[in-house]
């Protein structure tokens, strides 16, 4: 049987009165006080009693430095809530991104960049879905084919270096721009975790990717279209990739073939800190937003303080771990049921 | 020759606000079979479970043997000879008996490794002791789900079990299967087990049962023994009430067009096989399990592919190759295993009910949140499903309740055919017969249902008229008073 806590995080659900309120906020206290901590934290390391940590300079900061990830983990939500798993997203990255700067360069006509990078990411997350929905291939099998493939696709596109390009009228905005003093990217990330939840909590699509990743025989013999599902969340997966693809190229005025490497395990990180389940049909995309703020705080607050980045690896993983297994704990109900 | 082996007294177990067992007593003896009974959510289940460990009882009291004990956790009722066997098998199918038997309990041999022959050895003594027909080195995977069960009382008597529990065993067996089961519990009773036996099926409580106990609502609702059994005493103690009319009566004719007409359908598990359903009939799909009602059923649904074969649905052909293609022509298919191809535990009431109909509850593709409030509350009311709301989850209700919603979704296609595939496996009692009058109620509507059931006395009581399957083939067909149970078994098992 399903525990009771983590049914609460299912689609839909109104938690129980039984449940407590801290069950319903998730991942949320422990952002909370990972935040509040560094405050204090970066207080008592300065040298002049003064920190930036609070500020809101430094919290656009982390939100800036989160949007990426949070863009790439909305779309690896949707594919984790059908039990699957995407590893080709840091490779799709690169690859729109090294071909949406080629498409910048002088003989190019630079209006195209921005559709090539989105569409770019939809084509590859097709193919992805194609494997997955109509091979009825393994996805964790088809997306480390793509990852490794990809991953050779940009470099070979980028003739092994990187594509630099400082004159981007058409996107500039995009990575360096802001809108009502809060930059593009953090808009941009913002829009995406709102779609992502309103295809998943208001649309019949959105309830469909629950029933395909809650019980596929079942969403089969209840007449969902479970193939075209699937080739739903890896294509959008994909098209988010390109997205975050358009956004770091902008934000870097380049691109080259090792961009993104890595990206999809903390997208992955940040997915599961979230409450979702990896055997799918549990989760919100709230949660998502909420572990990838977790990641963002403690790689910001790390740096404040000095902390070297070998060290900012261990801390992440371990933090990552110690929430899940607090989660576990802090929902677990008192007796069995 | 019987003593006292286990005695549970004054148990008492509260989660929250809900009483789940108020004063419970169960005394089991050695060389007994003792039947627990009562409605789903009358605390069987919490009682096994603090008799196996699972949850500690707010108050009350165990003694085995006399003495008292305390059963903090799984182990401690394994290390004092208790042994559940649940529904759900715990076999690993690509492993052999004997490993499966000794799991985790392996005889070492010199440097620790498993002494394979030993555990052959001591494997095949425990399989003679129940006699079975697989020898140790059989690979699970080629087995049933019935020789599965005798690997776990197996696995029982290997932890030497003196005190073993059965949840429904029979759920999953055909009929000769049970049977086999039944001569096994035998031989274990007269080798001076106790034994508690979990079941809804009153034929099976009076054929093994030595004393009864049934609970109702967490409390005790009485004890009987084999002497002064009878079916009625028993179904009035479960409900609290006695039950006239367990079946609706059936009406005799009045029934319109043929409605669903199947025409020698045809696929590796089923041969040649035609029936019709006429609108407002309740045609019984019987056979022994593994006859392929199952298959034709889902063929006619279209969830798997024929060979041969031709479908009409009021007169007109129809092809079907996918249960999307069955839904849009209004057949409905309620799966036999609700929890596994039907139902999804981790939605909503509302979000199970609405699947089959989201596009008609929705504006370009958003869900009208009114609309599916509105519809569930229909549902809610006319199948009397009992939960909190519409967003309750549905792994949080009693099985007659989840099957009721998982009804209330083929309802909601207003469906012209309906396949019910056990419509009351796992129900209590007061669902079940609320599922009979619905089924009565959409007859009468005009819809023609399907209806498969292992168990006869429903069939009979049910249905119109009865078309028999044996080894994927039309064995015959009952109607009118011709329906009965020895004349079903007759065709079912006729060589």
């Amino acid at each position: 049987m399903p525990s009771l806590a983590n049914d609460s995080r299912a689609a839909g659900a109104v938690p129980s009165p039984r449940m407590s309120a801290l069950a319903r906020l998730g991942m949320l206290p422990i952002l909370i006080v990972l935040y509040l901590g560094f405050y204090l934290l970066t207080l008592y390391f300065s040298e002049d009693g003064n920190t930036h940590f609070l500020t809101l300079d430094n919290t656009l900061n982390i939100l800036r430095q989160t949007s990426i990830n949070l863009v790439l983990a909305s779309g690896m939500t949707f594919v984790i809530l059908t039990a699957g798993i995407d590893l080709s997203v840091g490779s799709i990255l690169a690859v729109s991104a090294v071909l949406g700067m080629l498409t910048s360069l002088p003989d190019h006509n630079q209006a195209l960049s921005l559709p090539v990078f989105v569409l770019s990411g939809l084509a590859m997350g097709l193919i992805n879905g194609t494997m997955v929905a109509f091979l009825g291939i393994n996805p964790f099998v088809v997306t480390l084919g793509t990852m490794t493939a990809l991953r050779g696709a940009a470099y070979l596109l980028a003739d092994g270096s990187a594509i630099l390009n400082s004159d981007i009228p058409a996107f500039e905005w995009l990575g360096n721009g802001s809108l009502l003093g809060v930059p593009w990217l953090v808009w941009i990330a913002a829009l995406v975790v709102t779609a992502s939840w309103f295809i998943l909590k208001r649309t019949v699509l959105g309830l469909h990717i629950y029933a395909v990743g809650g019980n596929p025989h079942a969403a089969y013999l209840t007449g969902i279209r479970v193939g075209l599902v699937l080739l739903f969340v890896y294509a959008i997966n994909g098209l988010f990739a390109g997205l975050a693809g358009a956004m770091s190229a902008s934000r870097l005025y380049g691109a080259s073939g090792n961009w993104g490497t890595g990206y999809e395990l903390d997208a992955i990180a940040a997915v599961v800190l979230g409450g979702t389940s990896l055997s799918g049909g549990i989760g919100s995309i709230w949660g998502t937003a909420v572990g990838a703020l977790i990641i963002g705080v403690m790689n910001n607050g790390l740096t404040i303080l000095g902390v070297s980045s070998f060290w900012q690896y261990v801390a992440i993983g371990v933090v990552i771990v110690l929430a899940t297994i607090l989660d576990k704990w802090r929902l677990k109900p008192s007796d069995g049921q | 020759m019987s003593d006292v082996i286990l005695e549970m007294s004054g148990i008492c177990k509260r989660f929250g606000t809900t009483r789940a067992l108020d004063q419970v007593h169960l005394t089991a003896h050695s060389h007994e079979v003792h039947a627990l009974m009562g409605e789903n959510g009358a605390g069987k289940s919490t009682l096994m479970k603090i008799l196996s460990g699972i949850y500690q009882p707010d108050a009350g009291e165990i003694r085995l043997a006399g003495r008292p004990i305390r059963i903090a956790k799984p182990a401690d009722a394994r290390q004092a000879g208790i042994n559940l066997i649940y529904q759900e098998l715990a076999i690993c199918a690509n492993l052999s008996v004997a490993e499966n038997i000794f799991m985790g309990t392996a005889p070492r041999g010199r440097f620790g490794g498993i002494d394979r022959p030993r555990m052959r050895r001591d494997a095949q003594r425990l399989l003679d002791r129940l006699g079975t027909r697989f020898g140790p080195n059989t690979p699970a995977s080629r087995l049933s789900i019935a020789d599965w069960q005798q690997v776990e009382i197996a696995r029982a008597l290997a932890h030497q079990s003196r005190i073993l529990v059965m949840d429904e065993p029979t759920a999953a067996l055909s009929d000769r299967e049970s049977g086999r089961l039944f001569e096994v519990i035998d031989t274990l009773r007269d080798q001076g087990i106790a034994i508690i036996y979990i079941s809804h099926r009153m034929e099976e409580v009076s054929r093994l049962a030595d004393r009864i106990t049934v609970l109702r609502d967490g409390c005790l609702a009485g004890n009987l023994t084999r002497a002064k059994n009878s079916p009625q005493l028993l179904i009035g103690m479960m409900v609290g009430r006695a039950l006239n009319h367990f079946y609706p009566p059936k009406r005799q004719d009045g029934f319109g067009q043929v409605m669903l007409d199947v025409q020698g359908f045809c696929s590796d598990k089923i041969e040649s096989a035609s029936l019709r359903v006429r609108a407002g009939e309740i045609l019984g799909l019987a056979g022994l399990v593994g006859a392929g009602r199952t298959e034709l059923a889902r063929l006619i649904f279209g969830a798997d592919n024929r060979l041969r074969g031709r479908l009409r649905i009021d007169g007109t052909d129809v092809d079907i190759r996918s249960p999307r293609d069955a839904i849009r022509h209004g057949i409905g298919y309620l799966p036999e295993d609700r929890k596994r191809q039907g139902l999804f535990l981790h939605l909503s009431a509302t979000a199970n009910i609405a699947m089959n109909v989201l596009h008609e509850h929705a504006r370009a593709g958003m869900l009208d949140r009114a609309a599916l409030r509105t519809l569930t509350r229909q549902a809610v009311t006319r199948l009397a499903i009992k939960a909190r709301s519409g967003e309750s989850l549905v792994g949080g209700l009693s099985g007659g309740n989840q099957q009721k919603v998982l009804l209330a979704r083929w309802l909601a296609i207003r469906p012209r055919v309906l396949i019910l595939d056990e419509p009351t496996r796992g129900v209590d009692i007061g669902a079940k017969v609320e599922i009979y009058r619905i089924m009565h109620e959409l007859a009468a509507q005009g819809v023609a249902i399907v209806c498969i059931s292992s168990e006869l006395p429903e069939i009979v009581g049910v249905c119109h008229r009865v078309v028999v399957l044996r080894d994927g083939r039309v064995a015959g067909e009952l109607s009118g008073k011709e329906v009965g149970q020895e004349a079903i078994m007759n065709l079912a098992t006729r060589h």
